[in-house]
C-alpha cells in the first residue's frame, strides 16, 4: 500500500525529487529495523535454547571446567521421568497453580464487576489495588516473610486477632501444612489486580444495548449475568488464566524468599528445583533435560489453550 | 433514552460495591504501608510483640542501610566527638561509621542495567516495531509470534547455556552482560507495545511527508516519532519496571560487580539476625520509583501489562 504509493509519488515528481524519496529502498530499511532485533532474540533466547537441548543429552556439570561432556542419549529425560521426587515437585507447581489462578479468578471477577458499578473515586481506589503486582516479586516475599513471622509477624498477630488463637502456635513459613499457603496468600495479594483489570476491560466492553434489549425482553438480573455478562468477559478472563498460568509456571523470585523451597521440600516448586539442580549440585546435563521437559510443557500447555480460546471467541 | 437507564446501577448499589471495594484496597494497603513504617522503627520496636503502630521515629534504619559501622571502645568514643546526625545515631550503639554500605553500589547498579536496557530494548523495539507496522516482511506474524514466545521460558531453562556462554566471552558479572540480557527479554514487549501504538498512527502522515520529499528514514524521525512519543515512554517505563524487578538472572549471572539491588536486599544481617528497620528502608527505597510510575501508568497499564493483548 505505502509502497505503491511512494513509488507513484516517485513516478509523478522531478529525477531529482525522485532519487530523494527513494533514499534506501523499503525493503533495505525493513531488514536494518528488524536485523538487530532478531540478531539479539536468536543470540540470547534461541542459541542458548538450542544448547540446552544439546547439553540435555550429555552428563556435562558446568563446575568441572576441564571434563569433555559425555553423550548418553536420553538417560537424562528417564531418569526425571521416572523420579518421584520430581512428581511431588509437579504435584505441588500444579496445586499451587490451581488455587493462586481459582482465587484470582474468583476475586478479580468480583473487585472488577464491583468497581464497574462506577462508584465515586472508583480510579483512586483502584490503582491502589493495583500496586502490588508492579513491585519486585523477590522483594515482595522478603517482607512477607517478615509479616508471617510468628513472634513479631503483622498477620500472625491479626490472624491471632481475630481467630482468638495464640499468634506463635502457627507458623505460616515453617510449617508442612502452612507454607503452601503463604505462597499462594502472597501471590493472591501481588495478581488479583492483574485478573481483576482485565475482567474490568471485558466488562467495559460489553455494549450497553444488549442490557437494554434484555430489559425489554424482561430478562432478570440474574439471567443478564449469566447469560451476557459471563460469555462477554469469557474470552478475556482466559486470557487472564494463560498469562497469569504461563508466569505462575516458572515462578521463581517469590518463592525463593518467601520459604526458598522449605520446609523439607513442600514449596518446591518445579523452578526451583530445577535451580537446585543446575547451580547448586551443578548436574548440568540433568538440568538442562528438566529445563526443556518444563519448556515443553508450558508450551504444549499454552498451544492447546490458546485453541480453546479461539474457539471460545469465535462463538 | 428516557431519564431511566437499566445499565446505571443504583446509588444503593454502587455505595455498597465501592465500600467493598475501598475495604479490600485497605487490606491491600497494609503489608505496604507497615513495611513503609517499619523503616523508621528501631530495630528493639520492629521486633517488639504485640505490632507497635505508635512508635519514636527514627532514621536508624536508613543509616544501617547506608553504612557501614564498627563497635569502639569508650576512650575512642569520648575522644572523637559525632560528625553528624548519622553518626551520632550509631553512637548510641557504641559504634562509629567507618564508610558505605554496599547498597549504594548495588542501588546505582540497579540504575545502570535498568536504564541502560530500557534504552536499548526501547530504541531497537521501535525500530522493529516500525518496520513490522509498515512494511511488507515475510513471515511477519510468525516473526512476531517467536518473539513473544521467548517470554514463555522460564529464565532458568535459559541460564545454564547463557551462564556458560558469559563465561566463555567474559561478560559475567558485567553491566554490559546484564544490560543485553534484560534487553533481549524485554525486547518482546517493546516490539509488541510500539507496534500497537504505532498502527494507530495514520499513514497518510508519513505519506504526505515522502510527497513533500522525504526520505523514508527522514519520515519516520520527523513524522511518526513525535507522534509515538507517549507511547514510547510508557514502553520505556514498562521495561524499566521489569529490569528493575528482575531477580532470577540477577542471582544466577552477578556477584560482585554487577548485582542489583533485589538479591541485595534480603541480606542485610544486623545484631542478631536480618536487620528488619534496614531491610525496610531498602524495600522502601526499591519500591517508591515502581510505585510513582504506577500511578503516572494508569492509563497504559492494562496494554503494558498483557503485551497490548488486551486494550481498554
Amino acid at each position: 500500500m505505502t509502497d505503491t504509493i511512494a513509488n507513484r509519488a516517485a513516478k509523478a515528481t522531478p529525477q531529482r525529487v525522485a532519487r530523494k524519496i527513494k533514499g534506501l529502498s523499503d525493503r533495505a530499511i525493513a531488514w536494518i529495523f528488524v536485523a538487530p532485533t532478531i540478531f539479539l532474540l536468536l543470540a540470547i533466547n534461541i542459541f542458548p535454547l538450542i544448547w540446552t537441548i544439546q547439553l540435555s543429552f550429555t552428563n556435562y556439570r558446568a563446575n568441572r571446567l576441564n571434563r569433555e561432556p559425555e553423550f548418553i542419549g536420553l538417560r537424562n529425560y528417564e531418569r526425571i521421568l521416572t523420579d518421584s521426587d520430581i512428581w511431588l515437585n509437579m504435584q505441588a507447581t500444579a496445586h499451587f497453580l490451581f488455587w493462586t489462578i481459582a482465587l484470582q479468578v474468583l476475586i478479580g471477577f468480583t473487585l472488577a464487576w464491583l468497581i464497574n458499578k462506577k462508584f465515586k473515586g472508583n480510579d483512586l481506589w483502584t490503582t491502589i489495588i493495583v500496586l502490588p503486582m508492579m513491585l519486585s516479586p523477590a522483594v515482595v516475599g522478603n517482607f512477607w516473610k517478615f509479616l508471617y513471622q510468628p513472634q513479631i509477624g503483622l498477620f500472625n498477630y491479626i490472624v491471632a486477632f481475630f481467630t482468638g488463637k495464640d499468634p506463635s502456635s502457627f507458623e505460616m513459613l515453617g510449617s508442612v501444612q502452612l507454607a503452601p499457603w503463604s505462597i499462594v496468600i502472597v501471590d493472591t495479594w501481588m495478581w488479583t489486580p492483574f485478573v481483576m483489570l482485565i475482567c474490568l476491560a471485558g466488562l467495559r466492553s460489553i455494549p450497553d444495548y444488549i442490557y437494554e434489549a434484555a430489559e425489554v425482553d424482561r430478562a432478570s438480573k440474574l439471567r443478564q449475568f449469566f447469560t451476557i455478562t459471563i460469555p462477554m468477559v469469557l474470552p478475556f478472563l482466559m486470557l487472564a488464566v494463560l498469562f497469569r498460568g504461563i508466569e505462575n509456571f516458572k515462578m521463581f523470585d517469590l518463592v525463593v524468599q518467601l520459604t526458598g523451597g522449605g520446609p523439607g521440600s513442600t514449596t518446591e516448586l518445579t523452578s526451583i528445583n530445577l535451580k537446585r539442580e543446575a547451580f547448586e549440585k551443578w548436574r548440568t546435563g540433568y538440568a538442562s533435560a528438566y529445563a526443556i521437559i518444563l519448556f515443553v510443557t508450558v508450551f504444549g500447555l499454552a498451544s492447546i489453550y490458546v485453541k480453546a480460546l479461539n474457539k471460545v471467541k469465535e462463538r | 433514552m428516557s431519564a431511566y437507564s437499566v445499565t446505571e446501577p443504583s446509588t444503593r448499589s454502587k455505595w455498597f460495591a465501592g465500600s467493598l471495594v475501598i475495604l479490600y484496597a485497605l487490606i491491600t494497603m497494609i503489608p505496604l504501608a507497615w513495611i513503609m513504617l517499619t523503616g523508621f522503627k528501631s530495630p528493639s520496636d520492629a521486633i517488639s510483640y504485640p505490632p507497635k503502630v505508635v512508635f519514636e521515629p527514627t532514621l536508624e534504619g536508613y543509616v544501617n542501610l547506608f553504612t557501614t559501622r564498627t563497635r569502639q571502645t569508650q576512650e575512642f568514643l569520648d575522644a572523637n566527638p559525632p560528625q553528624n546526625w548519622a553518626d551520632e545515631i550509631v553512637r548510641e550503639y557504641d559504634m562509629v561509621i567507618v564508610g558505605p554500605s554496599k547498597f549504594g553500589e548495588r542501588f546505582l547498579n540497579s540504575v545502570i542495567i535498568g536504564f541502560g536496557s530500557t534504552f536499548l530494548s526501547v530504541f531497537l523495539g521501535t525500530l522493529a516495531a516500525y518496520a513490522f507496522s509498515r512494511f511488507k516482511i515475510p513471515l511477519a506474524d510468525d516473526l512476531l509470534f517467536f518473539i513473544l514466545s521467548t517470554r514463555m521460558m522460564p529464565p532458568i531453562a535459559v541460564a545454564i547455556p547463557i551462564f556458560l556462554m558469559y563465561r566463555n566471552l567474559g561478560l559475567s558479572d558485567t553491566h554490559l552482560g546484564m544490560i543485553l540480557l534484560y534487553t533481549a527479554v524485554n525486547i518482546s514487549l517493546a516490539v509488541w507495545l510500539l507496534k500497537g501504538f504505532i498502527d494507530e498512527i495514520p499513514r497518510e502522515y508519513e505519506e504526505a511527508a515522502l510527497i513533500d520529499g522525504y526520505t523514508r528514514f527522514q519520515a519516520f524521525y520527523k513524522v511518526v516519532l513525535p507522534q509515538a512519543a507517549t507511547g514510547i515512554a510508557s514502553t520505556a517505563i514498562f521495561c524499566l519496571i521489569f529490569a528493575w524487578n528482575e531477580y532470577a538472572f540477577a542471582v544466577l549471572l552477578t556477584s560482585a560487580t554487577a548485582q542489583t539491588a533485589p538479591p541485595f536486599i534480603p541480606t542485610i544481617i544486623g545484631v542478631g539476625g536480618l536487620d528488619w528497620p534496614a531491610v525496610a528502608a531498602g524495600a522502601t527505597i526499591f519500591l517508591l520509583p515502581v510505585m510513582i510510575f504506577t500511578i503516572l501508568l494508569r492509563k497504559h497499564l492494562l496494554r503494558g501489562i498483557t503485551f497490548g493483548a488486551v486494550r481498554k
